[in-house]
């Protein structure tokens, strides 16, 4: 099962510049949230926050407080263990190229300890069951390299990989944006059954993405958090006339 | 601005058929196979492993500095200055002055440089400029495989092979034509200061050859253009489009060569006489600093013979590091820090 | 329709002077690869014809006779060169690959940047000033020449090569595939070495053989470490043959038959050599996915 985020007065900094000001939200658990803006609004930003990736850039700084669960995202534990509980999905699908699909989805148990054979083959065939890869790669998952799949197919093993870590939130960065509609298609009804079982934040560009696949939106704009309402709210009935400009196409 | 509305987007409910379509099972989570609690202590103890390494590469360098300095003691304090002024070598009476071997160091290195630098250039601007693009790489591959031949194998090929060619017919050639010049007059045996030159040079070919390549090839394509659309001729176009732009990386791979010919020590050795004399005759012996070591520092009995030898060792050391930073510099100032590969 | 034109204005004809320099310069070019190219197919010809007659049985499996008497063989001089390569490789590898991890990861600041420096400055100090220091850090020690000694002169000079083509190699890797690692809370350093030096493999393998090839053939730095030895040797901590010494003795010497063996020796060495890096660049391509850097 899934847990809630709580975000509260966060600030991101690179260097002297500031991202993100005096975010505060709350990811309802199991469900997907997706957060929408116009490019360089500090979405990738914030939910690089998230899981702590944000600091793994030189001179990059955050203050505030997250919440994960019951666990203080910045004060709790170290952000290696914190991030075998968040998952995260790139914008440009990064299976490792010298692993085949298998090491792939494997790595995350493998290089975190877990060596038992027998029940990582099942975790590995369950997560890309969940990936909806199993049935296309089944018959070639020592032989092929992580990197000879399709775009599509990739970011799918990612996902998997993801999962095989068995997190309790999911982060997606983006995850469709350099894919075929097709392939979008696919992920996309990942996500809405994934969402039974791990909470999901999604950021995307793609306003029609947000409205087919999440419960609630946020909206940012130039490192604030303008909106954050349910879906069908945001879209059809925006409290902000920024929302509102951005959701009807006047810019962005 | 206009005052319509674009249409709002239709929020999509989800759809009931979906729902019950059930296209996709995501399987049920087990229990978190990850437990436990994650140690910071590894990834701080590789941390400090890999720093470590990296000041080992320092300490390298301080070590063999030390040990220079710390062996060549003894002659500093017996000689001061005067032991590279002086050119007697007498390991007899312990007198030691390594006037000869800076010479011949100097001089073979030299006479290197000017046969050397003509031909490298010559080769690297066939290649960059010249070429056809079909034999770029088999050409550039037979100058780097020219840089794998060890030092040894260049003195076989040049006692059996170079010096005879030397002694029949070069040095005859050179001393009818141009001994007028006092340079190339006496005995010709083969083995001389003009045999170290000249296996020298062809011993740092490939590595003038192959940084003025890169360094040519930095030059934009449009200085290039920019000269041919004035009307110039080919030639005229390397020489004042890609050369004049290169000269600083032209001059750094010079020096570079410099700094390799400098060091060089067992081709030199076979072939250069091994004297200790200073003569303005090419064909004569002469002996250089890397070649005294080459050939005495197993057998030096004595405290101040050995410390002599070091204190040679540690001159060398320091004219070699004085010239490669140098090169490097001027090198880096025309790529731009660029990694270059094959640097030795 | 008889419009007027200005005169049309003509550029000056290319003098022949101008093109006669031009062809010169070319021809001058090619006459320089040409020289360059022959000492390179003369050493080569020279190698395969002197040395090919020479490397039997006898040859690469026997000691060397007496001095004057014919016959006998290098075998424990290409067996010294490998224990002594080998000594060198344990040193000099880890500690390279180890100073290469620190440049490409822990090293994108002045530290690194003195690092950095400092290894390429040690590229260029000549071998065999190399040779002096480590016969004063061992040899002096021991009281004796040793393999030992050898291998350390050969290790410090395959560190800083080493160490220069790990980092290049390890900076391929893009940034996204160590957050790819990251994001599986995998903890850094076995990010480092399970995924980001496992991907630059092949490259840092490159490496490693480029620098072994490079010291394989040195002579210099072996004169006062091990010395070399007319019979076999297999402890470490006795003078040890070796295949260039042996080579440099044998040139020197003024036995035909050491000459001729001398040229045997040089083909062996520089069918080492080039052997080594075409096996390895062979192993590397067929090892990896098909997907390596």
């Amino acid at each position: 099962m899934g847990v809630g985020i709580t975000v509260e007065h966060l600030n991101a900094f690179y260097g002297k510049t500031q991202a993100l000001f005096d975010i505060g939200l709350v990811v309802q658990a199991n469900h997907a949230t997706a957060l929408i803006g116009p490019s360089g609004c500090g979405k990738s930003t914030f939910i690089r926050c998230l899981n702590r990736m944000h600091e793994t850039i030189p001179e990059a700084t955050v203050e505030g407080s997250v919440r994960i669960g019951d666990l203080s995202v910045y004060n709790g534990t170290s952000a290696t263990q914190l991030r075998r509980r968040v998952g995260m999905v790139f914008q440009k699908a990064n299976p490792f190229p010298t692993m085949s699909i298998y090491d792939n989805v494997a790595a995350g148990l493998k290089l975190n300890g877990f060596r038992k054979r027998k029940l990582l083959d099942e975790v590995v065939e369950r997560s890309l069951r969940s990936a909806a890869l199993f049935d296309e790669v089944k018959d070639s998952l020592h032989k092929k390299s992580g990197a000879s799949l399709s775009g599509g197919q990739q970011q799918r093993l990612c996902i998997a990989r993801a999962l095989a870590v068995q997190p309790e939130v999911l982060l997606m960065d983006e995850p469709c944006s350099a894919l075929d509609p097709i392939s979008t298609g696919k992920i996309e009804e990942l996500i809405f059954q994934l969402k039974e079982q791990y909470t999901i934040v999604i950021v995307t560009h793609n306003m029609q993405q947000a409205a087919r696949v999440a419960e609630f939106t946020g909206f940012f704009l130039l490192g604030k958090l303008i909106e954050f309402d349910k879906t069908e709210k945001v879209f059809t009935n925006p409290t902000d006339k920024r929302t509102e400009d951005y959701v009807t196409g006047r810019f962005g | 601005m206009s005052n319509q509305a674009l249409p709002r987007p239709r929020f999509n409910a989800p759809d009931p058929e979906r729902q019950g379509k059930a296209a996709l099972k995501v399987e049920t989570k087990s229990a978190p196979l990850l437990q436990g609690h994650v140690s910071e202590f590894p990834d701080a103890l590789f941390g400090w492993a890999m720093r470590l390494c990296g000041l080992a590469v320092v300490v390298l360098l301080l070590l063999i500095v030390y040990k220079l300095l710390q062996g060549s003691q003894l002659s500093w304090h017996a000689f001061g200055w005067k032991f590279f002024g002086q050119s007697e070598w007498n390991p007899v009476e312990d007198q030691y002055g390594a006037l000869t071997f800076v010479y011949g160091t100097v001089v073979s290195s030299l006479l290197a440089l000017i046969i050397a630098v003509p031909l490298a250039v010559g080769v690297a601007v066939f290649i960059t400029e010249m070429c056809p693009v079909r034999l770029r790489g088999a050409l550039s591959f037979a100058t780097e495989l020219l840089a794998a031949i060890p030092s040894v194998i260049y003195g076989l090929w040049a006692i059996f092979v170079l010096i005879p060619l030397m002694r029949t017919y070069v040095e005859p050639l050179l001393a009818k034509t141009l001994g007028w010049t006092g340079l190339f007059t006496g005995p010709a045996y083969g083995y001389s200061m003009l045999a170290a030159g000249v296996i020298l040079a062809i011993m740092i070919i490939p590595i003038i050859s192959s940084i003025t390549r890169e360094v040519l090839t930095v030059v934009p394509q449009h200085q290039r253009e920019a000269v041919l659309a004035l009307g110039a001729t080919r030639w005229e176009m390397i020489r004042m489009g890609v050369l004049r732009n290169a000269r600083a990386g032209i001059v750094g791979a010079i020096i570079l060569g410099l700094g390799r010919a400098l060091g060089e020590t067992m081709a030199v050795t076979m072939v250069i006489g091994n004297r200790p004399e200073i003569s303005k005759s090419l064909f004569d012996f002469g002996y250089s600093m890397a070649s005294v070591l080459a050939n005495e520092f197993s057998e030096a009995t004595g405290d101040l013979y050995l410390s002599a030898l070091i204190e040679i060792g540690l001159a060398l050391f320091l004219v070699t590091i004085v010239v490669n930073a140098l090169a490097r510099l001027m090198v880096w100032s025309v790529t731009r820090g660029q990694p270059t590969k094959g640097v030795a | 329709m008889n419009a007027t034109f200005a005169s049309p204005i003509l550029l000056p004809p290319i003098s022949w002077q101008r093109r006669a320099t031009d062809r010169l310069m070319t021809a001058l070019s090619v006459l320089t690869v040409l020289i360059v190219l022959t000492p390179l197919a003369a050493i080569f010809a020279y190698l395969i014809y002197k040395g090919v007659s020479s490397i039997n049985l006898a040859f690469l499996t026997q000691t060397p006779k007496p001095v004057g008497e014919p016959g006998g063989g290098m075998a424990n001089a290409i067996a010294g060169t490998g224990v002594i390569l080998a000594i060198a490789s344990l040193m000099g590898v880890p500690l390279g690959i180890g100073a290469g991890i620190f440049l490409s990861e822990y090293g994108r600041n002045r530290y690194g940047d003195a690092v950095r420096f400092v290894s390429d400055v040690l590229n260029g100090v000549p071998s065999i000033v190399i040779g002096i220091v480590a016969y004063g850090l061992v040899v002096v020690r021991q009281k004796h020449f040793s393999a030992l000694a050898g291998g350390v002169a050969l290790a410090i000079m395959m560190v800083p090569t080493i160490a220069r083509t790990t980092e290049q190699m390890l900076l391929l890797v893009p940034q996204s595939i160590r957050e790819a690692a990251y994001g599986l809370g995998i903890s850094r350093w076995r990010t480092t070495l399970s995924i980001t030096l496992r991907t630059a493999t092949s490259g840092v393998i490159t490496g490693v053989m480029l620098a072994f090839a490079r010291v394989a053939g040195e002579t210099a730095p072996l004169l006062f470490t091990a010395f070399g030895n007319q019979y076999w040797n297999w402890r470490l901590d006795q003078p040890t043959a070796a295949l260039s010494l042996q080579i440099y003795t044998y040139a020197l010497s003024p036995f035909d038959d050491w000459h001729r063996q001398a040229w045997a020796g040089a083909l062996v060495l520089i069918t080492l050599i080039v052997g080594a890096v075409a096996a390895v660049r062979i192993a590397v391509r067929h090892g990896t996915l098909g997907a390596g850097a």
